[in-house]
């Protein structure tokens, strides 16, 4: 099977069916079509961009330039966690600890899999490396940050109940323990759920792709598995990472609830 | 016995503040809301930064684990919290475990006199009454045996009779454990009778904050208080 190569001509046919996407919200008033213009005007560059940094990359195999594409990633990942969380930490913790989680997590399972499991030479093989730890991040993150949001905002909320149960003589582990049981448990339900569902509601991204490069759906097959499984065991670590840098940052060493190290809701 | 001692102990609204409990002395600390009384028990029970040094008996504070040091001192606040849901789950702190919870015979004895029965630990926090929740709390603090008392309203939601019963219990567990007591009371009618010396007890000391500084409260000046008080509500 070949791999069918798209034209100028099949893209602008593509593109055409968003104008007239923009011509319904114009016509019935829905007053998003400049919004879905601008999105898709986006889209566009920023994929089109990504194809040539990764021809680049592509054609380069140098460590030194894809480790700093994979923390340009990796940046961008921990912004993103922070721009989703209603009480963020102060200072570069919002940033810091979703980053240093996703680092740790991430950039070991990719390690492990791509020298053990995958087996490529050299084990940072920019076509390996890149796409996988693209799907790994953007997964990760979405973990982190519900666990983070979920930790923060929980114990904005429970201030009298983590407090109580300081003045009680229990540890902040202790006091705290109860909380970031369910963040954890939050951040991980969307990874078994997208397992549970992989293949029978939706057929996963990397597997699609796969298939209509041309190979054997099996094979196909194989690689999301391993994929998922990369994905599950690294949002488990990140989420667990985050939960305790996270919870340790919100006592201090006298073990006092600091929740002036959060910012308050916002609006 | 446990005496208590603050050394230049600075809090958010109040000037550094000296001040000596003596082991079994109990001091009454009133003044206008806002004036820094709650968040003074809580910088001692350090619960909040501050500075300065608190000490019972020989030992500072900061020599303390935090842990160690609250249960020690046993704050009350004014609002109780729980966190499981059956009453009883509250009583083992040791682990913070519902599983598990033993309730011990002292815990069963201040239960009785606060006006309990053994049956209320299977109840389910949510069917508690807020004066219930604070003679529960009352009684999950004193179940640790703490060496000091930090009372902040500590009978402020309850009936005459039941506000008798904690009174009585604060009274004996001051006498036996010989704690010192810093209690927090906005009822100058409660100030004054417990400051009358009692069977085996000294009377009490009245405080109250006046600007950012502690003086000792003028004998009926709690009372006119209240009048002063009364013409603003109304």
């Amino acid at each position: 099977m070949e791999l069918i190569t798209l034209s100028p001509f099949d893209l602008g046919l593509a593109a055409s069916l968003v104008l007239l996407l923009a011509l319904l919200s114009w016509r019935l008033h829905l007053g998003v079509e400049k919004r879905v213009l601008i999105a898709a005007l986006r889209s566009a560059i920023q994929l089109s961009l990504i194809g040539l940094v990764l021809n680049f990359l592509f054609a380069q195999t140098s460590f030194a330039l894809i480790g700093l594409w994979a923390l340009i990633m990796l940046a961008i990942a921990g912004w993103e966690v922070m721009a989703r969380q209603k009480h963020r930490y102060k200072g570069v913790w919002s940033f810091g600890i979703g980053t240093l989680s996703m680092f740790l997590s991430s950039f070991s399972v990719i390690f492990l899999a791509l020298t053990l499991i995958i087996g490529v030479e050299p084990w940072y093989q920019p076509q390996y490396l890149i796409p996988l730890l693209g799907m790994l991040l953007g997964n990760t993150m979405s973990g982190i940050a519900i666990t983070l949001d979920n930790l923060s905002r929980q114990a904005w909320e429970g201030r009298g109940h983590i407090e109580a149960r300081l003045l009680l003589g229990q540890s902040w582990e202790c006091a705290i323990s109860d909380i970031r049981r369910d963040s954890l448990r939050a951040g991980l339900i969307p990874i078994i759920n997208s397992m549970a569902a992989a293949g029978l509601v939706s057929l996963p991204g990397m597997m699609t792709g796969q298939i209509l490069a041309g190979s054997p759906p099996m094979e196909a097959a194989k690689y999301q598995m391993m994929i998922l499984f990369l994905i599950s065991a690294g949002t488990g670590l990140g989420s667990a990472a985050a939960v305790w840098i996270g919870s340790r940052r919100l006592f201090d060493n006298r073990q006092r609830l600091r929740l002036d190290r959060l910012t308050g809701p916002e609006r | 016995m446990a005496a208590l001692r603050l050394q230049g102990f600075k809090t958010l609204n109040l000037a550094p503040l000296d001040l000596t409990l003596a082991a079994g002395e109990l001091v009454f600390l009133s003044g206008p809301s806002g004036s820094g009384k709650s968040l003074l028990l809580r910088a001692l029970a350090d619960l909040d930064p501050h500075e300065g040094e608190a000490w019972l008996d020989g030992t500072a504070s900061s020599s303390l684990p935090a842990p160690e040091w609250r249960r020690r001192i046993g704050l009350l606040p004014a609002e109780s919290f729980w966190w499981f849901d059956k009453v009883g789950d509250h009583f083992d702190p040791a682990t913070g475990n519902d599983k598990a919870a033993r309730v011990d015979r002292a815990s069963l004895v201040l239960l009785n006199r606060l006006g309990f029965e053994p049956e209320v630990m299977d109840w389910t926090v949510s069917r508690l009454s807020t004066g219930e929740r604070q003679r529960l709390a009352l009684a999950r603090l004193l179940a640790l045996q703490p060496q000091a008392l930090l009372l902040d309203e500590a009978s402020a939601n309850l009936d005459p009779s039941n506000r008798d019963r904690v009174e009585a219990l604060i009274q004996d567990y001051r006498r036996d454990k010989d704690a010192a007591v810093l209690w927090v009371s906005h009822d100058p009618d409660q100030r004054h009778r417990l400051s009358a010396p009692a069977a085996g007890l000294p009377g009490a000391r009245r405080l109250i904050i006046r600007g950012d500084r502690l003086e000792e409260e003028v004998a009926g000046e709690g009372a006119l208080n209240q009048r002063e008080q009364a013409i603003r509500w109304n």
